[in-house]
């Protein structure tokens, strides 16, 4: 029956995206699961290194280190900003900019310029247009390593070295649960001292070698952790993210064809009917 | 019984070991290091090599591509890299990250600024948030 073809095509193409969105909220379902443990597995060392930042905070080093003291005046300030690399995320990213340019813009109003340092492509696209970036890297996949963003970290780390920036800030998005994803901007430089109480007695670590090489590559073995915490807990925002508005979009999918469905029965039902009565009207004229 | 601390040894890629031991070896830049328990607090580098963690069982060695050592009285913490790291490696990374980014500026399409930026970007959580409000409303 030649009755509604069109509308039968239309159902089939909406069925096979309907597959296809189906198919990557499943993907991304099992990714985010993998995502979620390897955000666990950075953990432990995220929260030792902020131990020993913590220690060393309230021991009485005998070389004070840069990051620890805070500049006076600011201004410069940097945004090391982690994306996701691929789209079809709902408003993961563009929440995550907005979040980024409304603290920039509150810097702006006094009179300090921002520089950025780009993890992921849709960062880059959009920060490329108008801001200065310093440093991008993209790709990095579902499994990125530390020596990953090692380059990106150490650019801003030594304009903040050389004073060209005062503060150092991260941008990613907080896992909070499957269908909630904030944006967060987080301060790296200086670092913010963790509130333990004082130990009471005087104390300081024994150095080897030299207490401003240890802390050196203390302070930024622990500016990389907080980044790369921030990448895989991004990564695993991205897949939640995808998940739940792919899962959105297969039931649209299904609504589309519950109401395409209901107009093609209609058109094929009048159909019949119409042939029906073309009988009758024949047979009696007969 | 030996009197033990515990030793925790982490990458940022995931804990390695965590457990209770009477001795701990680390290959510390200086030279090895010996590490019992009530050591005086140590913040050490290290370099790439074993560190071997002696308990009442035996003994367990792995292996660490550089990083840090904490020493406090009873706990020992091996903050390990994940691989092995150097000056001008790190310096070489640094450039990458810096050159792609000049590359991906010089290829700038347009000429946006901030404001419009987030102009454009209001429109786009705009219409985000209405896609979500319409599909709320779908289903009741």
């Amino acid at each position: 029956m030649a009755v509604g073809k069109e509308i039968r095509t239309q159902i089939k193409s909406v069925k096979n995206t309907q597959k296809i969105t189906r198919a990557m909220e499943m993907v991304a379902a099992s990714k985010m699961r993998k995502a979620q443990e390897r955000m666990t597995a950075s953990r432990p060392y995220a929260d030792k290194i902020r131990n020993v930042i913590g220690h060393l905070a309230h021991a009485h080093p005998e070389y004070n280190h840069p990051y620890l003291t805070s500049h006076d005046e600011v201004k410069r300030v940097g945004y090391i900003v982690i994306s996701s690399d691929r789209g079809l995320c709902g408003g993961l990213n563009p929440n995550l900019f907005r979040a980024t340019i409304n603290s920039a813009k509150e810097w702006k109003e006094k009179g300090v310029e921002s520089i950025y340092s780009i993890i992921g492509s849709k960062a880059l696209s959009f920060f490329k247009r108008f801001a200065d970036i310093k440093a991008q890297i993209t790709q990095l996949g579902d499994t990125p390593s530390v020596n990953d963003i090692i380059g990106n970290v150490k650019v801003m780390l030594d304009a903040y070295d050389k004073g060209e920036i005062d503060r150092l800030y991260v941008v990613h998005n907080e896992f909070v649960n499957t269908m909630t994803q904030t944006p967060k901007v987080l301060q790296l430089l200086p670092i913010v001292a963790s509130d333990e109480k004082e130990l009471e007695h005087h104390w300081d670590y024994l150095y080897e070698p030299e207490a401003k090489d240890v802390l050196d590559a203390l302070m930024t073995r622990y500016i990389e952790s907080l980044v790369y915490q921030g990448l895989v807990e991004n990564i695993a925002c991205e897949q939640a993210a995808r998940m739940v508005s792919m899962k959105s979009a297969s039931d649209n999918a299904g609504s589309v064809i519950d109401d395409l469905e209901l107009v093609y029965n209609k058109a094929r039902q009048a159909a019949i009917t119409q042939e029906i009565s073309e009988i009758v009207a024949g047979a009696a004229a007969v | 019984m030996a009197m033990t601390m515990h030793v925790d040894i982490v990458s940022a890629e995931g804990e390695l070991y965590s457990g209770t031991a009477e001795m701990v070896f680390a290959p510390s830049e200086m030279g090895d290091l010996g590490i019992l328990p009530r050591h005086t607090p140590l913040l050490a580098k290290l370099k790439p090599g074993e560190v071997v963690i002696k308990t009442s069982e035996g003994e367990d060695s792995i292996y660490v591509s550089g990083g840090m050592l904490e020493v406090q009285p009873h706990v020992v913490t091996v903050l390990s890299d994940t691989a092995v790291r150097a000056k001008d490696i790190d310096e070489a990374a640094a450039n990458e990250a810096k050159q792609k980014a000049e590359e991906a500026l010089k290829n700038r399409d347009s000429d946006v600024d901030l404001a419009q930026a987030e102009a454009e970007l209001a429109q786009a959580v705009a219409q985000l948030q209405l896609l979500e409000k319409l599909r709320k409303a779908g289903r009741h």
